[in-house]
């Protein structure tokens, strides 16, 4: 009897990091070695828009002391041109760029798309997962930093997990805290003051702004049984500054449907965005994973809202095909919708973006307005040697808008990835 | 939303038998983690974090970016 209980004991301690495993990285390298993951991203967007490409690197390991360290570093290299907000008109366009200093031309019935978007960003991030108070409970504590040349972002996160129930069931609390400083080309733009032509100023009076960003989330992991795994998540995120997108404008128009022509001197008939400064989101996310005979089914769904009014469902959906020796081919779908946020508009009339008259939020931004997304993908995946693998995968897509005088998007990835482990 | 919450997570407890540690084979499997790659998760969290309007659901932070 007592030797019955000794081997439970022990059971139980080496399978002490069971949940915790299944909520960080999925290390199979063996104890004290360094589990490497690299991938390189290259995305693109239809009709020239943005195309990207992004190396990542991921480090882990798990210490003699039963610590898990990561260490990981992203870069993201930008290029092509994004919607600026302004409508097709049936006339030649003509738009300052962000620093005032230069132009650039649409021709009559195509989309205003700002060339001038480049941008290198760089991610450097790090955690710290470790045991505390006893054998039943976990901290994480992680930190992040980024930087764009018009944007830098710093955040931490605490993540305490206990575990209870025989270790079947996991509770968790995180908190994150991110501050990010905004310094847009040519400098913050006036709310509502109107794109001005080239060399004539900007209505860009301020050099910087800034905001925070405050999550809070509370979640249970649940063994079901043998081969299923339950996760539900409660998160609260509060945001507070600037959340206005500096390069987004609004064409104005007249009662006819044109753009106006009733300008100040040295104006365009566009005016700047202006959004709410402080955000309330929740979200709440359900996953379960479920082991078939062989294969494994990973379906999440996820339901977001805010006070600006955007309301959204996620469902994704992957399912891994095991085809023997390791190898793997991973399907992946997912369907996203959300309804416009408050302010969202697709023009102002000329009533609207006068001075006199108050509007305070409106943004013509495609992101905020009302929209599905749907994604499919697949991934193979193959070992090589006994300690690597290499994987690839592809994904398209594809997102459109429920109102026409939004710019529908497909873009495409396709992804290489390498993972290995070596004792260092 | 609480109620909710709270509700499901006392459904799930009651109605899930316990899983002895000897039995957690499957669920130690790495293709059984709720994130098998973390870094594919993280690519794509940035790539719809970037062309939609809502984030988040999985945890916390995880590293800003101007393109939203």
């Amino acid at each position: 009897m007592r030797s019955t209980k000794k081997i439970r004991d022990k059971l139980t301690i080496a399978s002490a990091t069971l949940l915790q495993a299944t909520s960080v990285t999925a290390a199979e390298a063996p104890e004290g070695a360094w589990n490497v993951n690299t991938a390189v991203l290259f995305y693109s967007e239809n009709d020239g828009r943005v195309s990207a490409i992004e190396p990542v690197i991921s480090a882990t390991k798990e210490t003699a002391d039963g610590d898990i360290i990561n260490y990981k570093a992203v870069f993201d290299s930008l290029t092509g041109a994004t919607p600026t907000g302004a409508l097709i008109a049936n006339v030649e366009q003509t738009f300052t760029n962000p620093s005032g200093n230069g132009e650039y031309k649409i021709p009559a019935g195509e989309l205003p798309l700002d060339d001038t978007f480049l941008d290198t960003r760089v991610a450097l991030s790090g955690s710290w997962n470790t045991a505390i108070i006893d054998d039943y409970s976990r901290l994480i504590l992680g930190g992040n930093l980024s930087k764009e040349f018009d944007y830098t972002s710093l955040g931490f996160s605490a993540n305490f997990l206990r575990d209870f129930n025989n270790r079947n069931t996991t509770f968790s609390t995180a908190i994150g805290l991110s501050s990010d400083k905004i310094e847009p080309s040519g400098g913050i733009p006036t709310a509502f003051a109107n794109m001005k032509t080239a060399k004539t100023g900007t209505n860009r009076d301020a050099a910087d702004d800034s905001k925070t960003i405050t999550d809070v989330m509370f979640g249970v992991t649940q063994v079901i049984n043998r081969r299923t795994l339950m996760q539900f998540n409660l998160g609260f995120s509060e945001s507070s500054g600037y959340m206005n997108d500096p390069y987004k404008i609004i064409s104005v128009l007249d009662t006819n449907g044109d753009l106006t022509t009733a300008l100040g001197v040295d104006d365009l008939p566009y005016v700047y965005e202006n959004r709410p400064d402080s955000r309330s989101r929740q979200t709440f996310f359900w996953k379960t994973v479920h082991h078939l005979t062989e294969d494994v089914i990973n379906v999440s769904y996820r339901y977001h809202t805010d006070d600006w009014g955007i309301d959204s469902h996620t469902i994704d959906f992957h399912y891994r095909y095991e085809l023997g020796n390791g190898s793997y081919l991973q399907p992946h779908l997912r369907y996203y919708s959300q309804s416009a946020a408050d302010f969202s508009v697709t023009s102002l009339t000329e009533a609207e973006a006068a001075a006199a008259t108050s509007i305070t939020y409106a943004s013509a931004d495609y992101r905020l307005s009302e929209f599905v997304t749907n994604t499919f993908g697949v991934k193979y995946a193959m070992p090589v040697g006994k300690t690597s693998e290499f994987s690839v995968r592809a994904e398209v897509i594809s997102q459109v808008q429920n109102d026409a005088l939004y710019p529908d998007l497909d873009s495409f990835i396709i992804q290489f990835g390498y993972d290995f482990y070596f004792d260092d | 939303m609480y109620k909710i919450f709270l509700s499901l997570s006392l459904l799930l407890l009651s109605a899930c038998t316990t899983v002895q540690p000897w039995d957690k084979d499957l669920l130690a499997k790495p293709s059984m983690a709720l994130v098998p790659s973390e870094i594919d998760n993280a690519l794509d969290e940035h790539i719809y974090f970037s062309k939609e309007a809502s984030m988040g659901g999985q945890g916390v932070g995880g590293g800003g970016c101007g393109c939203n």
